[in-house]
């Protein structure tokens, strides 16, 4: 049976070390698998985090020869043959052990967006209605598994570390699966201006590389956002001929 | 390879631990592939073609041959070529300034093209490595974006677009010019279609890609609104500007060659170089 060799980061916050591990690979395997086989095999106290091995759960996150993946959904067979492979805990985030980070500060920033805020009711059971293309829009910001990759390789956060300043391309998604949901009436653009720090993103599109939802980050969250951001606050014509906004 | 974490009471979200990272000095990187390939491409393309560019706009020559007008100098305000809207050199020019007609409208397409939110993301990384690719680590520490003077002023991106409506009709209308030949011997005007007009045409066409793709202009003719059934003629809008913006950064490049290369074509045959064959 072919090998493979993993270089993988052990330790937690105090320092950490690189240690080689080599283990038998078959066809088909991806990282998670690889991992999970280490750990039983040769590193009992290997650290990992993991729940669905079907790229649905977002718990398995990780750095893969410098590159933020998911683990479960990273083939063997798609990395550079023959050559040691990276393994690293995301960067951006507190280190807990290996290759487990903590990443609960996003269910903190989560929790300052306001919520979803619909309008009255059309009927009157209390029901409302909506077109499918209308809905079609933000379904695409609702395959989000939030396993955090666009948080970990946004360098306004990984660099810069404003963590204060700026909530990140994740929930950038979520503000706008929210602001563009056609049953929607809240306004979020001052906040998306101010506490949210949308224009610390400079639309370098590194979040959308790396999503494993294929989610359009960029394009289709965080510059539309930007955009609406702009109606209110830098469009002086705009403000000139009224407060029409265009919404709803 | 340490990477560490220090405790940190001032913060509120990132409450438990500071992180410190140990990739501080510029370039470093876990990645191993080529990363610097596609910014190095972009800074040399990008790099080149602005040198040319001024290099062009400052020539005040060669910018005319028969019935075509370089892109780089269309509109033709003021000059000396039969595209020149409002005749020659105006007096008001100061004279330590050297006269060419496209310095008086090359400003538009070149802010056009600056704001554009695709120029902007890869520009950023190519030119200012911000960072100079994805998980790869940046010169500066400090960090402002697009947050405070002077990125900010990006947001005004839409201004441009406005007026980039007007050049793509006024290169519209050198096409059409392109179309009528004049008989060096009767002086009389003629239809034709030269080699240079088929130029000028692919320029009109990728431009009118590039705009109409723009980003601001998606939100302007649909991404405003959170619905758009009921609105027939705003969702066909958003759907054909949507349709274009996928392939924007593909837009962007190929429109940007090619504007260069119709000046070097129109050049080159201006000079003599090239001969501009008839096909009718
Ligand atoms: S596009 Fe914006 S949010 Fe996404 S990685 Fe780049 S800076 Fe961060
Ligand atoms: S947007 Fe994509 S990369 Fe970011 S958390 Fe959601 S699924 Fe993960
Ligand atoms: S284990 Fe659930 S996404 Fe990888
Ligand atoms: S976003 Fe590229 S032209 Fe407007």
């Amino acid at each position: 049976m072919p090998s493979a060799t993993f270089q993988v980061q052990r330790g937690g916050a105090g320092g950490g070390r690189l240690e080689t591990y080599t283990t038998e690979v078959a066809e088909g395997m991806v990282v998670l698998d690889a991992v999970l086989q280490i750990q039983a095999e040769q590193a009992p106290d290997l650290a990992v985090r993991w729940n669905c091995k079907a790229g649905r759960c977002g718990s398995c996150s990780a750095e893969i020869n410098g590159m933020p993946k998911l683990m479960c959904m990273t083939r063997l067979s798609d990395l550079p043959p023959g050559k040691p492979i990276l393994l690293q805990p995301m960067k951006a985030f507190p280190l807990i052990k290996d290759l487990v980070t903590d990443v609960s500060w996003n269910f903190r920033v989560k929790k300052m967006i306001k919520k979803f805020k619909p309008r009255p009711p059309d009927a009157a059971d209390g029901t409302w209605r909506m077109a499918q293309e209308d809905v079609d829009r933000v379904q695409e910001f609702r395959k989000c598994i939030e396993c955090f990759l666009c948080q970990d390789v946004c360098h306004v956060l990984r660099e810069h570390h404003l963590f204060e300043e700026f909530i990140g391309p994740r929930f950038f998604v979520h503000v706008a699966s929210l602001e563009m949901h056609p049953l929607d009436v809240e306004d979020r653009r001052e906040e998306l201006k101010k506490a949210d720090g949308i224009g610390y993103c400079n639309i370098t599109k590194c979040c959308t590389q790396v999503c494993p939802e294929d989610i359009h980050i960029t394009d289709n969250a965080i510059i539309p956002l930007k955009e609406r951001v702009v109606d209110k606050f830098y469009d002086p014509l705009k403000r000139l001929f009224g407060r029409w906004r265009g919404k709803k | 390879m340490a990477q560490g974490f220090q405790a940190d009471s001032q913060s509120n979200l990132m409450a438990e631990t500071n992180y410190v990272g140990p990739f501080s000095r510029f370039g470093s990187t876990s990645r191993k592939d080529a990363w610097w390939v596609q910014p190095l491409l972009v800074f040399l393309v990008l790099s080149s073609f602005v040198v040319y560019a001024t290099w062009a706009a400052f020539q005040g020559k060669h910018y005319f041959y028969g019935p075509y007008l370089s892109p780089l100098y269309s509109p033709e305000l003021f000059g000396d070529s039969p595209h020149s809207w409002f005749g020659p050199r105006p007096d008001w020019w100061p004279q330590f300034i050297p006269w060419s007609p496209a310095l008086l409208i090359l400003w538009a397409p070149g802010l056009f093209r600056l704001t554009c939110y695709y120029y902007r993301g890869t520009y950023y990384k190519a030119f200012w490595a911000d960072p100079p690719s994805c998980t790869v680590s940046e010169p500066r520490k400090t960090y402002r974006g697009e947050h405070s003077f002077p990125l900010i002023l990006q947001n005004i991106h839409r201004y441009f677009l406005y007026i980039a409506f007007f050049f793509l009709i006024f290169l519209s209308y050198d096409v059409w010019r392109a179309l009528w030949f004049t008989d060096p011997v009767s002086g009389e005007k003629t239809f034709g279609i030269g080699i240079g007009t088929l130029v000028l045409v692919i320029n009109v066409v990728l431009l009118g890609g590039y705009t109409l793709g723009c980003h601001s202009l998606r939100h302007l003719v649909g991404g405003i609104r959170d619905r758009l059934s009921g609105a027939p003629v705003r969702r066909t809008a958003y759907r054909c500007v949507s349709c274009l913006n996928r392939r924007h950064m593909m837009w962007a490049w190929m429109s940007l060659l090619w504007v260069a290369f119709s000046d070097v074509y129109v050049r080159l045959c201006s000079m003599g170089v090239w001969t501009d064959w008839k096909i009718i």
